[in-house]
């Protein structure tokens, strides 16, 4: 028998990481990648009260994924391609002093591989020879602290908050920049309030919540002072894997596209994706067993955010003139009869539950929205539209992928198609109620 | 109502139709002409010759077609999407009509009418449409028109991968490499577009009633039309195939145009249509030459890496014969003792190399003969054959070897530049690059199946814009803004064409935009450069593609430095394997002499092997010496030679335990039967499975191992056309089992697998862990028996106890399942599950002993469970044994390592195991790694670049091999046997520090040589 010991560990990481220290937090600029441009810049907010300097990406351009094409490889999902791009651009771009600059990174976690996006990034900074820019990653590990950068309890609770708001703007935005008729005037109204809940934020810990609040009804009157048209026009639901769904880098300014087609766009709120995520800590045990402790826990942060949620909702109802959005305790229950809440991985049951919740307001037009080859996707979106459509024979929904590849036209071309059956079914409507 | 125009301008024709006044929508003017990107030009043109029908009345328009929404837009003209424009037409024209076929130049369409309206588009991955046709027909080198023909002579089908053209493609190659029928492939790649459009678009819906098919290519091929007629099993009256088919886009946009478009002058719309050219948007790209002194200059600098030559007349001395038999072109070179050419042959394929090889060597032989009063005969001293042909050239004309085509090509950059290390071939279907470092190869690189943005390429585009490719590259060096079309595969890029053309770019800026794609393809996606410096300092490019001065300019303004392209950059193959040859030092060859060649015939003729499941698709050679020739064979039997010396193969070994469990009868089944599709993760998780449900009292019955017609079984309900392939498999496993009459199946679904304690996470994959929760909401069989697929998470052995216990409680209350029986059952799964995990470990073990003791080279096949699936491999297991190496996987060794400490998130159970696997045997020398990769997979997207890293941190290589539901065979040999000639010469190289390590023997398919016939 030949020698088959288990040979020695390798010692050495072929990749090192760069740690953020805490010194770094005095000297170097973390570079924020986009993704949702209300959100974001509220938690902008929240990391620059921590004292961290921070800049938000807004750049554009094809030449942000022909840098993620060049850094990572190819066959990752168009979301990291993208994210990654953008950071490089960044870099390349020679606005910064690398050695000052630091990346931030979300990381969800999770079967599917965007929870590998981070490690992705630092493999692309160690190819290209900036192995010594630290990347922080935000996810729920960060909180146990180590590195210079520390997601506390409080800054939490802060982008709790933020999150909160940021669906409350965007959906009323939504509701009002399609209809608007004169020109800029939602998008002052969005400034405005971004401005206000900015200057809230800088007040101590745990003060925000209750001044935040009491904004809301002040929000929802700004937004409904707008002078709209009363022209009715399709209403058109963007669901999806999370980047390509909101960001306009992503799904080629999808929104926008609609608006110009004469269609409003209606865009579920992030905070359902946060509550899915607290959500599955919770069926998770119910399903497989485990600590009891940690779903308890879940359950407690899941309560509190419904409850945050529960009073956008309500303050939007209570002005009367815009369609608020569903509770998540309402979201949660559309999945049954379609797919299982042990589907976890990506958006998992929550995209096919958006879909349904989308018809069942109403809005029977729906893209769905991927990158080419998206894993999860494959069961809960355009695995589930048949199901969907069964149940729901009304429903209009076009999958579209996103990719660096994909045509703009041909992606355009599919959406009228959704479009222009929308407006017939429209018309029918019309002729048969006269 | 007055008169209206319905124009739609496609992505290759734009078709105008012209309504008169009345209820019954007479038709006064239709047209149908190729546009030849020409958009606006020719949109006005036909519009014109319309002139006298509409005088000056008011008119009303609607535009549609993937081109016509930029014209619409620039022309402020009402736009109508395609699909709802055919609606419209078949509501007015063909009434009572149950569903429309549609197929455009690249799109397809369907649209279901009765029982619930539906219209469906194909997604982006999927080309097998009109422009797909014209791209195989002229592979095949006939005009669509006459494939058509062909077509209708047919008599047998090929299967060809109908997912997109590029897989077809290399499905076809080999065919036609192989000297099947014309015939026969003409008429399977019509049945490939049909099976698309089934695939792709039906979804499970079926295709019954009234069938309208519309379209150009439904209009225009018999073939076509035959196929779809028979495939859905249509009779006469319920497949139409109108006359206006061709039409029915323009005709709905012109109905439409009563809602939308606003009536004005005709000269109006014309004008509106004119003045709408011009304008230029979107991306575009910095010109390749400023100007024609810059160009010069290039030209000059590149035509100093010349090759001496030497007419054959004034030649004394022996000379070496190479064949270069690739899959498009075929190359002939002669040299003589110093390497100087006497006589070179460079042509396309036509589909018949045979013939063509046949016809230049009874040239070079009678060349060779010369005029003996004048000089001495030359005695060809050798012969030597590369290239995807490379086995049917020796064996037809009895040439003395044949070496693998990535070998000749070094040898050739070699012998013009001793200094090279890369080496960039770009050839008619594939890409190959290279790395050299101190004098063997490094690292090899070739295009996946997806993404061969080659030379074929551009010269089917060239023709369908009207260029020959010569003509086609020549426009472009000007250009003055390059469309940027982005570096993905050609499917992506005819739809980036389209974009382009819809923002107004000339042919001269799509000709040098798809030059600069085709380069960027090759950097980043095949070599997955980040700078020029880490290729190299002394590039040599080559292969036909590269005398493309456009294609040339771009790969050098893109990486910013200058290369060497051999003014015989087509014929490197060729001249390597000539070389090869002289230094073979043979006094004669056994090539056929004139008078063999003057009576050699050829006949090929197929014929399907039936001396294993594999079905393998041969195509027997016929010669006239009597000889014959099978090619298409995975492994050895076909032959006749007699079963070869068993080498060890994990691969047969673990199909083999999983072939005799599901065989595994139990005596005592009061439950009664109950079915598990046998794929994805059932091929680990089955003696789990197997043994639990047993012990309950049931009777398992698995579907039948994989094969494409279970697959087809299945294919209409499958929703994501790019799921990989084990996904997409399973619908026919399910279908399988409804055939045996089972009515429970069980399916879990598994967000964790097992713990093996080694990575950071045991997560499945998404499409393992929740594939059945697509079945159910897509398979409207499963509606009519019980589909069992509850959440089970086996890695808490005592929560899984309870939790089924409950579940099955609840789904069998007869049964009275109580904790102690399930806890019974559930060790004894757990035991057979782990049983199975050591039995493989151990024969893992004892082959490698048994190689040691042999010398015997191992290849480790890292992939997962679900690729031991023969459907899913293709036999690739079976090619490794025959090239004379062992095959052990990636389970049987991973645990020969310690766990290893990786750079990305090590979550999934199974990928882990891939790690340690590339890790152990990067420290074993008598070892080879090769990755299997289902296409689709995201996540190998994560692991590849991980394991080569790791390979590649201790000098060893890496190969990949990219698996879908083609098996392109040919281009797996070629990367097996180029990995192990990379590994051989380092070993050579490494001799000393391995000392301990037998030679290995050369595998006899590196080196066949064939005795001197003199």
């Amino acid at each position: 028998m030949p020698n088959l010991k288990p040979a020695a560990n390798p010692v050495n990481h072929r990749v090192p990481v760069a740690e953020f220290t805490p010194e770094m937090k005095e000297t170097h600029t973390i570079l924020i990648p986009m993704m949702l441009p209300i959100h974001f810049e509220l938690i902008e907010k929240v990391l620059q009260n921590e004292g961290y300097k921070t800049e938000l990406l807004r750049t554009e351009g094809s030449q942000i994924a022909e840098e993620g094409l060049k850094s990572v490889h190819n066959d990752t999902c168009y979301p990291a391609l993208l994210v990654i791009g953008q950071m490089m651009d960044a870099l390349h771009s020679g606005k910064y002093d690398p050695h000052k600059i630091a990346f931030l990174i979300t990381q969800t976690g999770g079967g599917c591989r965007a929870s590998n996006y981070i490690y992705l990034l630092r493999k692309a900074l160690v190819k290209s020879g900036y192995g010594y820019i630290p990347v922080v990653g935000i996810n729920l590990s960060a909180l146990r602290g180590g590195t210079g950068f520390r997601v506390t309890v409080p800054m939490l609770y802060d982008i709790a908050h933020c999150v909160v708001l940021g669906d409350m703007l965007m959906c009323l935005h939504n509701q009002c920049l399609p209809y608007e008729l004169r020109k800029g005037d939602t998008q002052q109204v969005t400034d405005k309030w971004i401005g206000e809940v900015k200057k809230v934020l800088d007040g101590k810990h745990y003060q925000c919540a209750g001044k935040l609040k009491a904004l809301y009804p002040a929000i929802v009157r700004d937004y409904g002072m707008i002078k709209r048209s009363k022209e009715k026009k399709i209403r058109v639901g963007i669901v999806g894997e999370i980047y390509v769904k909101y960001s306009p880098l992503g799904n080629n300014n999808l929104e926008k596209f609609l608006i110009s087609e004469g269609a409003e766009p209606v865009v579920p709120g992030l905070m359902a994706f946060l509550l899915y995520c607290v959500y599955n800590g919770i069926e998770d045990q119910k399903l497989y067993g485990g600590s009891v402790k940690n779903a308890f826990g879940s359950e407690v942060l899941y309560r509190y955010l419904v409850g945050k949620q529960k009073q956008v909702i309500r303050a939007v109802q209570k002005e009367g003139s815009f369609a608020a959005p569903s509770p998540f305790s309402e979201t949660l229950k559309l999945a049954d009869g379609y797919i299982s809440r042990g589907v976890k991985m990506g958006e998992g049951w929550l995209l096919t539950a958006e879909m349904v919740e989308l018809i069942h307001e109403g809005v029977e037009n729906i893209v769905c929205t991927q990158p080419f080859g998206c894993l999860p996707n494959h069961i809960v979106g355009k695995g589930m539209i048949r199901a969907i459509k069964e149940k729901n024979p009304n429903a209009n929904i076009v999958a579209v992928d996103y990719d660096p590849g994909a045509s703009e036209v041909n992606q355009q071309n599919r959406i009228k198609l959704m479009l222009d059956t929308a407006a017939a079914k429209m018309r029918e409507k019309i002729s048969e109620s006269r | 109502m007055g008169y209206r125009i319905g124009i739609d301008i496609g992505s290759t024709t734009v078709k105008v139709v012209i309504l008169g006044p009345g209820p019954d929508n007479p038709i006064l003017f239709k047209h149908y002409e190729r546009h030849f990107s020409q958009v606006r030009t020719k949109t006005a043109e036909v519009l014109r010759q319309a002139r006298e029908i509409v005088g000056d009345s008011p008119v009303q328009t609607s535009i549609s077609g993937s081109a016509g929404m930029g014209v619409a837009k620039a022309a402020d003209l009402p736009f109508v999407q395609e699909v709802f424009a055919t609606s419209e037409t078949v509501k007015h024209w063909f009434p009572g009509t149950d569903a429309v076929v549609e197929l455009g130049g690249e799109d397809a369409k369907i649209i279901f009418i009765t029982g619930g309206l539906e219209e469906r588009m194909n997604g982006t991955c999927a080309g097998g449409t009109g422009a797909f046709i014209d791209q195989m027909a002229t592979l095949l080198a006939v005009t669509p028109q006459g494939l058509d023909e062909l077509s209708l002579k047919y008599k047998k089908m090929y299967p060809i991968a109908s997912r997109c053209g590029v897989f077809a493609k290399s499905d076809i190659q080999p065919l036609l490499n192989q000297g099947a029928n014309k015939s026969d492939i003409a008429m399977s790649i019509f049945q490939a577009v049909v099976n698309q459009t089934i695939t792709g678009l039906a979804q499970g819906r079926r295709i019954e009633g009234k069938v309208a098919f519309l379209g150009g290519p439904l209009h225009f091929f018999k073939g076509l039309q035959q196929r779809f007629q028979q495939t859905l099993g249509l009779d006469d009256d319920h497949a139409l195939f109108p006359e206006l088919g061709l039409f029915s886009v323009a005709m709905g946009a012109a109905v439409c145009s009563e809602n939308t478009g606003k009536p004005m002058e005709f000269q109006a719309l014309l004008e509106k249509i004119e003045n709408s050219a011009g304008e230029v948007s979107g991306k575009f790209l910095p010109p390749l030459f400023a100007d024609e002194r810059e160009y010069a200059a290039f030209q000059q600098r590149h035509a100093q890496a010349s090759v001496p030559k030497q007419s054959i007349q004034d030649y004394i001395g022996g000379a070496y014969l190479g064949i270069d038999c690739g899959s498009t072109t075929t190359k002939l070179v002669l040299i003589g003792e110093d390497g100087q050419i006497l006589f070179e042959y460079y042509s396309s394929n036509q589909g018949n190399p045979v013939d063509i090889v046949r016809e230049q060597l009874l040239k070079i032989r009678t060349l060779c003969e010369r005029d003996r009063e004048t000089a001495p005969p030359i005695e060809i001293k050798a012969c030597v054959t590369t290239g995807y042909g490379e086995d049917l050239m020796r064996a037809a004309f009895n040439a003395d070897m044949g070496i693998v085509e990535t070998m000749a090509h070094y040898r050739a950059a070699r012998f013009f530049n001793p200094k090279v290390d890369f080496i960039l071939d770009i050839g008619g279907q594939d890409i190959k690059c290279f790395k050299v470092r101190n004098n063997s190869i490094d690292s090899i690189m070739l295009n996946e199946a997806c993404s061969s943005g080659c030379g074929s390429f551009i010269e089917t585009f060239a023709r369908s814009m009207g260029y020959t490719a010569e003509n086609f590259a020549k426009v472009g060096l000007f250009a003055k803004r390059p469309s940027d079309l982005g570096s993905r595969c050609t499917v992506f890029m005819n739809s980036s064409v389209k974009q382009a053309q819809k923002d107004g770019a000339g042919v001269d800026d799509i000709s040098a935009g798809l030059s600069i794609s085709v380069v960027k393809n090759a950097i980043y996606k095949v070599i997955r450069a980040h700078s020029a410096s880490e290729l190299g300092e002394n590039i040599v490019v080559q292969g036909g593609t590269f005398y493309n001065d456009a294609v040339l300019r771009s790969f050098e303004q893109e990486l910013g430095r200058d290369v060497v392209r051999p003014a015989i950059a087509g014929l490197m193959g060729a001249y390597g394997a000539a070389l090869y040859g002289r230094d073979m030092n043979r006094e004669c060859s056994s090539l056929l002499s004139i008078e063999e060649l003057e009576t050699f015939s050829h006949q090929a003729k197929p014929s399907v092997c039936g001396l294993c499941a594999n079905h393998c698709n041969l195509t027997v050679n016929f010669f006239s010496d009597g000889s014959r020739f099978i090619s298409g064979n995975r492994c050895e039997r076909p032959l006749g030679r007699g079963r070869q010396q068993k080498l060890p193969n994990l691969y047969e070994f673990k199909l083999e335990r999983i072939k005799k469990l599901a065989e595994k009868q139990n005596s005592n089944t009061p439950m009664g039967k109950i079915g598990i599709p046998l794929g994805l993760n059932m091929y680990e998780n089955l003696p789990f499975w197997h043994a639990f449900l047993s012990e309950l009292g049931f009777e398992v019955v698995t579907s039948a191992i994989s094969s494409l017609e279970l697959y087809s079984k299945g294919r209409t309900s499958i929703p994501s056309d790019t799921a990989c392939y084990p996904a997409k498999l399973m619908h026919g496993h399910i279908m399988d089992l409804l055939e045996k009459g089972i009515e429970t199946i069980f399916y879990p679904c598994m967000s964790y697998n097992f713990d093996e304690g080694k990575g950071d996470n045991h997560y499945n994959c998404p499409v393992v862990a929740y594939y059945p929760e697509l079945l159910h909401a897509n398979m409207t069989e499963l509606k009519n028996i019980r589909f069992l697929f509850p959440y089970v998470g086996i890695h808490r052995k005592k929560d899984f106890e309870k939790k089924i216990c409950k579940y099955l409680q609840e789904q069998f209350p007869k049964a009275r399942f109580r904790m102690p029986v399930i806890q019974k059952a559930s060790d004894a799964a757990y035991a057979a599950y782990t049983a199975w995990g050591k039995e493989i470990r151990r024969e893992g073990e004892k082959s490698i002993a048994l190689c040691r003791e042999k010398g015997t080279k191992m290849i480790v096949l890292s992939g997962r469970p679900y690729h031991v699936d023969p459907e899913i491999n293709h036999g690739i297991d079976k090619l490794i044994a025959q090239l004379g190496l062992a095959v052990l996987s990636e389970d049987s060794v991973a645990h020969l390592i310690a766990p290893q400490r990786v750079d990305v998130l090590n979550q999934w159970t199974y990928h882990t195991r891939l790690y340690n696997a590339a890790a152990f045997v990067a420290g074993q020398p008598d070892m080879e790694l090769v990755q299997l990769v289902s296409f689709g997979c995201g996540i190998d997207a994560i692991t590849t670049d991980e394991v080569m890293a790791i390979l590649e941190e201790q000098g060893r290589l890496y190969t990949q091999l990219k698996i879908d539901e083609i098996n392109n065979l040919g281009a797996v040999r070629i990367r097996i046997r180029s990995l192990l000639g990379a590994a051989e010469e380092r070993s050579i190289q490494a001799k000393n520090q391995f000392q301990k390590v037998q030679r290995i023997q050369a595998p006899r398919a590196l080196k066949e040589e064939v005795p001197c016939r003199t």
